[in-house]
């Protein structure tokens, strides 16, 4: 049966029709699952029974006439960072390898309200600190374009489980790219909402004012189709916006023409890959020829983007991941005499070494002395940045840039080098330093058969632009009927 | 600007983590060089920049202050390590 390897939009048709059973579906994704993911590694907990229940839930609802929309019955998965109750939330880390949610997030309860099946909790980079899902205490994912390369991160196996159709959808969570980067890597779609689109509350924080939640899907109607349902306003969290959303569906089939893309010089430096740049510029030609136009634009402060995040969200996580202390929840250390003792070595067996590296940088930037020369001089950069996008946007509807400076890298080769692999996100951190929604989609492959990823940006709550625009480009190329051979 | 490994050691204390010597060496090397390549900042000038604290246009949302249902204390004590009746248990404080 090929039912895994097809589109929401396909199956949740067939499904509203009564043509084939949420059960059959789920039972289809499972198999695939215990057949492939010994070798992916994209999740680190499978929900099999409570997935089967819930599809008998949704097929008895749905043969009754009780049809919920287009997620009603079909099977996704979610990053480790997402609270789900009763099922644990690991985060991708050692300290909460045995934490059980207690609710839900808001994310997790609109889905279930929608009728979807969860399948199980996606690997990740630790506690979201990563670009390669190398650092998740569960193993790395592997892309399923290449075993021996990574998927991306921290939303890797996200993204490495939607690519192999180890589910339909994927909820992923993105601070400085992490959803986007492994959607480009492992050639698929992924959207970071604006920030304030999708709630936060239950959704473990990494850095507070950088964190979006969004769909990893393999097509652009899909990710649509995803954020109807998670978007909007949540009074648990105080920083979602308050402002109304649409049928994201609705528009993404009208015409580009008349659409002002901007192509931000700086974005194509030296150091990308030449294949990537390539298959970046033909596909910002397409989108030309479908009527859009296309002007050179500049964002001067570009170049201090990962200058700026790497003090801004070390600095946040330090603050956020001081609760890990063994009191409450979580690894606590046995065989200790006092309570600093405790929170000491809990996590310093507790952490690994990138989220230890990240919370010193942090500490370090905001302690007394150093605050106002890096922690608020990284915000005012911060602004910096954020002017340079709203100048641009009095020319421009949508940014169009390479998602990643190359392609999908070896597992193993930038472990060694934080700063090497800091830089992997090098086109990706502008977009959540200045609130901005971005999708990255497929456009392409290298001559070694690894996918390369579009990013378009768009203005703040604006995600219907930039779905157009993807959604355009999409439906006039193939990429996305091209499978990996796993 | 390279960091010290006494300045190392001190961001750990207030970090409530440790590191074996071994360790320390690494740790004080990577984040050196983190440190000097974030030091570019310092190329612009931001004297007259105010700060981003916020992306979003928002004031602190209020409500009334009405209790809500939430966790019971079982369940807020379910993933305990230690659990004495309503209490998390943990070691006791020593003072140096």
């Amino acid at each position: 049966m090929d039912l895994p390897f097809h589109t929401i939009s396909e199956v949740s048709d067939l499904i509203k029709k009564k043509e084939i059973s949420p059960v059959d579906l789920t039972e289809a994704v499972i198999r695939r699952i215990e057949e492939v993911d010994t070798r992916v590694n994209s999740y680190i907990t499978t929900l099999k029974d409570e997935a089967i229940r819930s599809a008998k839930e949704a097929e008895e609802l749905i043969s009754s006439g009780k049809y919920k929309g287009p997620l009603h019955g079909v099977p996704i998965g979610l990053k480790d960072i997402f609270c789900m109750k009763g099922v644990k939330t690991t985060c991708g880390s050692k300290i909460l390898e045995n934490f059980i949610s207690p609710y839900d997030a808001t994310v997790t309860q609109r889905l279930k309200e929608a009728g979807a099946v969860i399948l199980g909790k996606n690997n990740m980079d630790e506690f979201a600190m990563g670009s390669s899902t190398e650092n998740s205490y569960f193993g790395p994912a592997r892309n399923p374009w290449d075993l021996e390369r990574v998927p991306g991160g921290s939303s890797g196996g996200s993204a490495a489980a939607v690519s192999s159709s180890l589910c339909f959808a994927s909820i992923g969570t993105d601070t400085g790219g992490s959803i986007r980067q492994p959607a480009a890597l492992c050639g698929i779609v992924g959207i970071k909402p604006t920030y304030g689109r999708v709630s936060r509350f239950g959704m473990v924080a990494f850095a507070s004012s950088l964190d979006q939640a969004g769909p990893l899907t393999k097509t652009v109607e899909d990710a649509a189709l995803i954020l109807n349902v998670i978007s909007g306003k949540d009074s648990r969290d105080s920083t979602s916006a308050d402002i109304p959303i649409s049928d994201y569906t609705v528009h993404i089939k009208d015409e580009i023409r008349g659409i002002k893309i901007g192509v931000p010089r700086e974005y194509f430096i030296e150091g990308i890959d030449t294949e990537v740049e390539k298959g970046v510029r033909k596909a910002i030609a397409l989108i030309e020829d479908l009527g859009a136009t296309v002007e050179e634009i500049s964002l001067p402060h570009t170049r201090y983007a990962v200058s700026t995040y790497y003090i801004l969200a070390p600095s946040e996580a330090s603050s956020n991941l001081a609760r890990y202390d063994g009191v409450k929840y979580g690894f606590r250390v046995s065989d200790v005499e006092s309570l600093m003792d405790m929170y000491i070595q809990t996590r310093a067996q507790g952490f690994g070494n990138e989220v230890k590296r990240r919370i010193m940088i942090g500490t370090y930037a905001l302690s007394s002395g150093y605050y106002d020369a890096y922690y608020l001089k990284a915000q005012r950069v911060r602004t910096l940045i954020k002017r340079d996008f709203e100048e641009a946007f009095k020319t421009v509807d949508v940014i169009v840039t390479p998602t990643s400076p190359e392609a999908a890298f070896k597992i193993g080769e930038k472990t060694d080098d934080p700063l090497k692999m800091y830089l992997s996100d090098i086109f990706t951190i502008p977009c959540n330093l200045a609130g901005l929604p971005g999708i990255s989609i497929p456009c392409g492959f290298t001559s070694g058969g690894l996918p390369i990823g579009l990013q378009i940006l768009g203005k703040p709550f604006d995600e219907e632009t930039i779905l157009k625009v993807a959604h355009n480009y999409e439906i006039h190329t193939n990429w996305k009927d091209k499978r990996p051979p796993i | 600007m390279k960091i010290s490994r006494d300045t190392v050691r001190r961001v750990a204390e207030l970090a409530r983590l440790e590191f074996k010597e071994e360790e320390l060496e690494k740790f004080t090397e990577q984040l050196g060089n983190i440190l000097e390549h974030i030091d570019e900042l310092n190329e612009l000038d931001t004297s007259q920049v105010e700060p981003t604290f916020h992306v979003l246009n928002i004031s602190t949302p209020i409500r009334e202050d009405v209790m809500k249902p939430w966790l019971s204390p079982d369940e807020a004590l379910e993933n305990a390590p230690h659990r004495e009746d309503d209490f998390f248990s943990v070691p006791k404080v020593i003072e140096d």
